[in-house]
Parts: structure tokens; C-alpha cells; sequence
């Protein structure tokens, strides 16, 4: 089925489609999710307060808005966000690392032997260090330009232009 | 405008990513709508990302998350549940069924064979019953009749006329056995053929002068009979007895070209 007609039928409450979009990004949401809170517990937690959201505003979202994608992606980094901010979260994870997510790509043993886990491990042990930070911030933590430059300290045009010159090298790693 | 310096300004990466302002995003997918390279460089674009940060996924195994949300939002799934728990079960109940439902039928089959061939058995056995009653029967009845033929040989009262062989049936013979006091005769016609087909053998009582020939009946019975000894009334001063062959039924005067017998009685 089309992705524009699971989106449409989501938006009217088909707990199939809801289903078929789940199964196409519960791995990418756990992915940032746990890149967040760095504990499975906890990551599992906010998996399903994610869906559960997304399902109560699923009338919400509007394909004009931004892709769908996008908009679950949004909801996943705020609510990993959000409970790292909590009380009970701060207590038990005094010592949280400030690691990229290419630390837990490179030390993960329940990572797969999958083509795609391979090429991404490949394409991630070349990459610069620049391109592991932009990408962390932009897609895995959300930052906008403004806040990714102050971050790394870089003109607004080069974050855009560096982010871009990143995603080219994992498209023809990954899509090709 | 130029849409290859438009992908190359990298703002569509950014729109995945969903850091753009809510006046970009509008833009870019009005763009996308128009240019479909717009569009399917955003396709690549999300779906390297939504591969990259899958890699980063634990893929906690053994929990199933999605029923989990199922359960939250309360969706009506509980027949999956009840059928993932209920399979097995059911399964064994269904072979357990199956098994002994063959067992059973296979057992009705060879009850019902077993009972037809019973009744077949029943059958066989009455019909040896009947025949050997029957022959019983007959040889009761052929007992009687040789006791009687016994007693009437022994019979001083009984005059033996012997029937002798006429014309072209000179081969043939007959004898009469007449009990004047019971007045009847009985008549030995082992000496005759089969009479053929739709006719029968006459007997005839006969007075000499005027030669008058009284009909004592048909032998209707003679194909049948194994002795060949028959008892007929006979209340006439016979002076002698004849038996001709007529056609079914009998006729009033003996047809003298198919005499068989005669025998006149002889005067003691």
C-alpha cells in the first residue's frame, strides 16, 4: 500500500495502517529513542507512549506540515527528551554519557549482521568527526541550524551544506 | 528557479529532519508537489535516515510492544490473544476428535458388516430348514402312501388288474389295484411316459357289452408325483379300466387312437 494511503487511513483511526506504520519505523524510532535514554527499560517505556500519541493526534498531522516520518520522529525525540528531564530518570542516570550515536553502533551486540547494519557500520567508522556531530544533533536530537551552529561553533551555511554533503555519502552507502 | 541548486542548498535534509520553520515546510512541499525530483530526492533523503537510526535500534527481543500499545488504547484484539493461547489446546482436542471419530466409525463398519452377514448367515440357515422340513415332509408322505400300498397288497379284498400295452404303445403298461368294499382304485402307472406338453392321461372305467366307457378323472398330478401311484374314487361295476392320453382338461369319450393301457377284470 501506498505510504499517502496508510497516512490517510491512520488519520481516520485504522488500527491496520496504524500497525503497517508502526512495523515501518519501530525500528528507526527505538533507534533515537534509546540513543537518548541509553537504557532498554526505559526506551521501551517511551516507544509506547510515542504510538500512543501519535495515535490520539493522529487527526493532527497534516502531510503539508512535513512528512509523516518526520512527524512521528518529532513526538519520538521529545518525549526521549522529555523523560530525561524527569526526576526519577536524572536520580537513576546521574552519569549519562554524553556519547553519539556512533558509540552505541560500534559497541551494540544486539546490533544484527544485516547488509544495512554493515554498510552503516562501514560508512560510519569513515565518517568525520563533523559529520557524526551534525548528524547527531540534526536528526537524532533534533537541534535546529541556529543551535547546531552555537553547538559546534560554525557558521549557519556550513552546518546546512556539511549536513547535506553527510546524507549524500550514506544515501550511496545504504540506498545503492 | 533552479531546483538542482534548490536540493543542493541541502534544505531538503533539513526537512527531514524536521527543523525547518513552519513557513519552510510549506514551501518545500508545495515544491515537491510541482517537481517530482523535489519529491523523490526527500524519498531518499528520509529513507537513508529512517535506516541509519533503525541501525541504532536494541531490537529488545522478546517484548512485543505493539501489543502493548494495543492493550493501552484498548483495541479489540482479544480473539488473537484467546486463539494464541486456546491453539494448542484446541489442536490436540481437534486431533484427539478426529482420531476417535475414525476409530468409531471404523467400528459402526465392521458392526454392520458383521450383522448382514449374520442375517445372510440366519437366511441360509432357514432355508437348509425349510428344505430339510420339506423333504421330511415328502418322505412322510411317500412313507404313508407305500404303507398304504402295503396294506392294499395285502388285502384279500383287493382284486390286481394288470393293464397291458395297445397298439403303438405296446411298450407301455399300467396296473389297478380296486378296493370294491372302499370303492377305489389305485393306480400304479410306472409303466407310462411323461405325457407331453397339454396333455394328460385319462382313466377310464369301462363296461364290455355295450362297451361304455365311464371317465374316472385326470391324472393331472403325474409329472409331479415320484411313486406314480394314484388313489381315485371309482363307484362303478367296472369290467375293465383304460387309460388314454387327451388333451388338458379331459374330454368325454376316450379318444380310442391314443389308447394307452387296457386291462379287463377278470371273474373270480
Amino acid at each position: 500500500m501506498q505510504l499517502e494511503t496508510l497516512v490517510e487511513k491512520f488519520k481516520q483511526k485504522d488500527e491496520k495502517a496504524f500497525e503497517s506504520l508502526y512495523n515501518m519505523y519501530r525500528d528507526s524510532m527505538q533507534g533515537v529513542i534509546y540513543n537518548i535514554v541509553r537504557d532498554n527499560d526505559i526506551a521501551e517505556e517511551v516507544m509506547q507512549d510515542v504510538f500512543i500519541k501519535a495515535w490520539h493526534n493522529a487527526s493532527t498531522y497534516s502531510s503539508q506540515k512535513g512528512r509523516f516520518f518526520t512527524w512521528i520522529l518529532n513526538i519520538a525525540r521529545n518525549a526521549a527528551i522529555d523523560k530525561t528531564r524527569s526526576k526519577a530518570f536524572k536520580k537513576s542516570k546521574q552519569n549519562l554519557d554524553s556519547d553519539f550515536f556512533v558509540d552505541i553502533l560500534e559497541t551494540s551486540e544486539s546490533l544484527d549482521n544485516s547488509t544495512d547494519a554493515i554498510g552503516i557500520k562501514k560508512f560510519v567508522g569513515k565518517l568525520a568527526e563533523k559529520c557524526k556531530a551534525v548528524i547527531e544533533l540534526i536528526y537524532f536530537k533534533g537541534y535546529t541550524q541556529l543551535e547546531a551552529s552555537k553547538k559546534l561553533d560554525m557558521p549557519i551555511g556550513t552546518i546546512k551544506t556539511r549536513n547535506r554533503n553527510c546524507i549524500k555519502e550514506l544515501r550511496n552507502l545504504v540506498l545503492n | 528557479m533552479d531546483i538542482k541548486a534548490y536540493i543542493e542548498s541541502g534544505i531538503l535534509e533539513l526537512y527531514v529532519a524536521g527543523v525547518l520553520s513552519e513557513k519552510e515546510n510549506k514551501e518545500v512541499y508545495e515544491l515537491m508537489l510541482q517537481h517530482s525530483e523535489i519529491l523523490q530526492e526527500v524519498l531518499d533523503i528520509e529513507s537513508s535516515i529512517v535506516k541509519l537510526t533503525a541501525s541504532v535500534s536494541q531490537k529488545t527481543s522478546g517484548v512485543d510492544t505493539f501489543q502493548a500499545i494495543k492493550n493501552q488504547l484498548g483495541f479489540n484484539d482479544n480473539d488473537t490473544k484467546v486463539i494464541s493461547i486456546a491453539q494448542p489446546k484446541s489442536n490436540w482436542l481437534t486431533y484427539t476428535g478426529w482420531a476417535a471419530s475414525i476409530v468409531l466409525a471404523a467400528g459402526l463398519l465392521w458392526t454392520l458388516n458383521k450383522n448382514n452377514t449374520l442375517k445372510s448367515d440366519i437366511q441360509v440357515a432357514e432355508t437348509q430348514q425349510e428344505l430339510l422340513e420339506t423333504q421330511i415332509e415328502n418322505s412322510k408322505s411317500s412313507l404313508e402312501e407305500a404303507n398304504t400300498l402295503i396294506t392294499v397288497l395285502r388285502d384279500d379284498n383287493i382284486t390286481k388288474i394288470p393293464l397291458a400295452g395297445q397298439g403303438n404303445f405296446a411298450s407301455t403298461y399300467a396296473k389297478v389295484y380296486w378296493d370294491k368294499t372302499s370303492q377305489r382304485i389305485f393306480l400304479d402307472a410306472q409303466g407310462l411316459p411323461e405325457p407331453p406338453e397339454g396333455k394328460v392321461y385319462q382313466v377310464w372305467s369301462l363296461k364290455l357289452s355295450p362297451l361304455t366307457p365311464t371317465s374316472l378323472g385326470t391324472i393331472d398330478s403325474f409329472t409331479t408325483d415320484a411313486n406314480k401311484i394314484f388313489e381315485i374314487e371309482n363307484a362303478n361295476e367296472s369290467e375293465a379300466f383304460g387309460i388314454t392320453l387327451e388333451p388338458a382338461g379331459g374330454s368325454e369319450t376316450p379318444t380310442m387312437e391314443q389308447l394307452y393301457t387296457l386291462g379287463v377284470v377278470s371273474v373270480s
